[in-house]
């Protein structure tokens, strides 16, 4: 979990440095906030289907990132996704080079661009221009988004094998392959990203996206890919479901089984890579693996069953990217860093207030367990003024109970107050004199019941000497359900006094402050003389 | 033919060598195991005692040999093997509860792409009610202790309905009641003819527990039936001497016999 958290500093970080960084989603036009959500209701601005777009782009993002994502977070892949990552910016910037390679014959000239667009007709004029030659041009470089794909992937790929081959071939572990080889792409994405802006091509604009999202700037052609790969990575967790999940929690167990295990991890890593793909255009190479890991962590803290963990990170994944493109047009922004304080903002809120180990929600509850604790021990306090008085009387005054507890008087004025707030007890005579409700009265009896009974139990059974057993059932008074202490009323036989020699109140105790008056003869409490 | 198939000896390994980084830890294993017996796997730290259920299974690489399992080799009869892993090897916080992983031991069955259905359902309870984890079924397994969690695999290596059975020191870091409890259910499993192989590392237990017992420090150094093996010389050979314990047990053995 520690490493969690600090994989999500690490990635929420640069995300608020960058959040600052220029770049135009809304493009020209009114610039004030106001303006920008007007115009989402204008049809015709190109602005507003530049922000259709990215929002569709967002949701395709957030189901393929969160999916992914879940996987390793529960294979404790962080690391490896985040190196994945990181290395197809060289795949990217080789993919849109590769662009600029055209064949120049007697036919004319077919670009790179053209082969992928129609390959058909390329192929026939390659075989028709004989003694032609390849060739590199600028001006036809071009953003396509199949070669950017081809290249991202195989670039992915290679930085996983280069991190297998490192962990093979020498003492290094996984987790310094890991860094050397992110660092490394990395450098070599980054020098081909500047070179290439140097070539002066006019597409190069769209190459900046690549570094920290650009939504908006995601064409037809982008989202056509991002939704026929999300579509895949769907289906094939979908159909392979049980295999991901065997092979996930005990993999030498799935090989024992006779599962191709290598094949289903190659498989992973291969749908991550075209995760990780989809996502490059929206969120951008430095920030794409916080996606990943982000919405699957959350979901993790909220769920323990891994279907509902996929569902929930998925659904933070869409909310992280639609929000993300929201937040990026109106702030006229780059995309990732948004994208990513979204997903981290939901983070935040299930890190402090998940239902079961949420920060603030275990620290109310043991608040309140406390403050509980503190109006039981209370209760005590007055029964045993009571008791040490045989029961004569109906009210405790502020002194007796602050000298009952050891305590100022302002304390117990304090407590009794509190025992008032949950109808535990009236309050008398400018609240001098403190008397116990019906229900006040029963809690009180419950208590010093579980107290002595406890004792008796140590005692009698578990061979603790008298003076021993004291402090253990002065905590566990306040957990005894009334099963165990059924359990423990019949091994003690229904014994009605303690081991100090006190009386053990019973069930018609608990009673006798429901009806004060005219109680049976052998009980304790108000109807109760000895 | 099929009754070739069934006389075929559960398990059979001829001159298994196995290294890691080209570092022998098995040397030329050779074994044949008889059907119907509860086996132990004895031997020091080190010894290579998981080292040769995993590479049995071909889960580690072998340098040299052949392992038949029912006459085949054991690639193609894997479904006809039980597996209980050590229970440290995994991660138990995994979110899954202890039913999904029970329903586990019915995906080797199941093959590719088919889901477990109410059949495997039903097969899954069943199992864990033998060893008396019904009632947690629906528990994510994060908030189980270590005897259960031992009782979840061994209900899993149930659920795959094997009829040999690798454990790997399924008694390691369990209370009594478990141990107990796991003691009676190898010997109903036996009972019904199944083959168990367990990797064991209390000796003074072992010589109860166990019909036949495979000594092995890095190769066999004795196999056959318990009483047979269970010799001071023998355990003194296998432990080569290092082991305090031994001369405690040796003292007992040489009391009784």
């Amino acid at each position: 979990m520690r490493r969690v958290l600090f994989i999500l500093l690490l990635t929420a970080w640069p995300a608020l440095l960058h959040a600052q960084q220029a770049g135009g989603v809304a493009g020209e036009g009114d610039h004030t906030m106001g303006g920008r959500f007007l115009r989402l209701f204008d049809l015709n601005d190109t602005g507003v289907s530049n922000m259709r777009r990215a929002l569709l782009g967002a949701v395709f993002l957030g189901v393929s990132c969160g999916l992914l994502g879940s996987f390793i977070v529960v294979r404790r892949m962080a690391l490896f996704g985040d190196t994945l990552s990181h290395a197809v910016l060289p795949g990217i910037m080789f993919g849109f080079l590769a662009t600029g390679i055209v064949l120049v014959g007697a036919g004319g000239v077919i670009s790179a661009d053209d082969m992928v667009r129609s390959p058909l007709e390329s192929f026939g004029a390659f075989w028709k221009n004989s003694g032609c030659s390849f060739e590199f041009r600028v001006e036809e470089l071009t953003k396509n988004p199949v070669l950017i794909f081809v290249g991202a992937t195989i670039a992915g790929l290679l930085g996983g094998a280069v991190v297998t081959f490192i962990r093979r071939a020498t003492r290094l572990k996984e987790d310094v392959a890991l860094g050397l080889v992110l660092a490394v792409f990395y450098a070599v994405g980054v020098v081909l990203l500047t070179r290439v802006q140097g070539l002066g091509s006019s597409e190069v604009t769209g190459l900046s996206g690549f570094m920290f999202g650009q939504a908006a700037l995601l064409t037809d052609g982008d989202l056509k890919l991002m939704g026929a790969i999300t579509v895949f990575a769907v289906g094939t967790v979908a159909i392979f479901y049980k295999e991901l999940l065997l092979t996930s929690f005990d993999n030498s167990y799935a090989e024992a089984a006779g599962f191709p295990v290598r094949a289903i991890h190659y498989s992973l890593i291969l749908l991550l890579a075209f995760s990780v793909v989809v996502a490059l255009q929206a969120v951008g190479v430095v920030l794409v693996s916080a996606m990943l890991i982000t919405p699957a962590a959350t979901a993790y803290m909220l769920t323990d069953r891994m279907h509902r963990m996929l569902w929930l990170s998925m659904g933070f994944g869409i909310f992280a990217g639609v929000s993300g493109a929201f937040m990026s047009f109106f702030f006229d922004a780059p995309t990732g860093p948004f994208m990513v304080l979204g997903a981290t903002l939901v983070f935040v809120v299930a890190f402090l207030f998940s239902p079961r180990h949420g920060v603030v929600t275990r620290w109310l509850r043991q608040y309140s367990r406390a403050a509980q604790v503190q109006r039981e021990n209370t209760l005590k306090a007055v029964y045993h003024v009571l008791e040490a008085r045989d029961f004569e009387g109906e009210g405790v005054s502020l002194r007796e109970l602050a000298e009952r507890r050891s305590e100022t008087e302002e304390d117990a004025s304090r407590l009794s107050a509190e025992l008032a707030r949950h109808h535990l007890a009236t309050l008398h005579e400018d609240g001098n004199q403190v008397h116990l409700t019906p229900e006040g009265w029963q809690r009180a009896c419950e208590i010093v019941r579980n107290h002595r009974l406890w004792e008796l139990y140590l005692t009698n059974e578990a061979k603790i000497a008298p003076d021993h057993v004291h402090d253990d059932a002065e905590k566990i008074e306040h957990v005894l359900g009334e099963e165990v202490v059924r359990a423990l009323e019949r091994t003690l036989d229904h014994a009605r006094i303690d081991p100090h020699g006190r009386p053990i109140p019973g069930l018609a105790d608990l009673q006798a402050g429901l009806a004060p008056e005219g109680g049976p003869d052998h009980i304790l409490g108000f109807g109760k003389r000895l | 033919m099929s009754e070739n198939i069934e006389d075929a000896l559960p398990l059979e390994i001829h001159d298994l060598t196995v290294a890691y980084h080209k570092r022998p830890v098995l040397w030329g294993i050779d074994l044949e195991v008889p059907k119907g017996k509860l086996i132990g796997v004895i031997g020091p730290n080190g010894a290579g005692k998981s080292t040769l259920i995993k590479s049995t299974m071909g889960l580690l690489p072998w340098s040299s040999g052949w392992v038949k399992v029912f006459g085949k080799p054991v690639k193609d009869n894997l479904s006809r093997i039980g597996y209980v892993p050590q229970r440290e090897s995994v991660d138990w916080d995994f979110p899954v509860s202890v039913m999904d992983v029970v329903l586990m031991g019915r995906y080797g069955r199941l093959g590719l792409m088919k889901r477990p259905g109410r059949e495997d359902r039903d097969i899954a309870r069943e199992c864990l009610e033998k060893v008396q984890m019904l009632p947690y079924a629906s528990r994510q397994i994060s908030n189980l202790s270590g005897g259960q969690q031992q009782r979840v695999f061994l209900a899993r290596a149930l659920a795959q309905e094997s009829d040999l059975y690798f454990m790997d020191e399924p008694f390691a870091g369990v209370d009594a009641a478990t141990e107990a409890a796991i003691v009676t259910l190898l010997q109903e499993l036996k009972e019904k003819g199944k083959t168990l192989i367990i990797v064991h590392h209390d000796l003074p237990t072992a010589r109860n527990y166990f019909d036949m017992l495979l000594l092995l420090n890095m190769r066999v150094i004795a196999f056959g039936p318990t009483e047979s093996v269970f010799k001071v010389d023998l355990l003194q050979n296998t432990y080569g001497g290092r082991l305090t314990i031994l001369s405690e047990v040796a003292e007992e053995v040489r009391k009784k016999t």
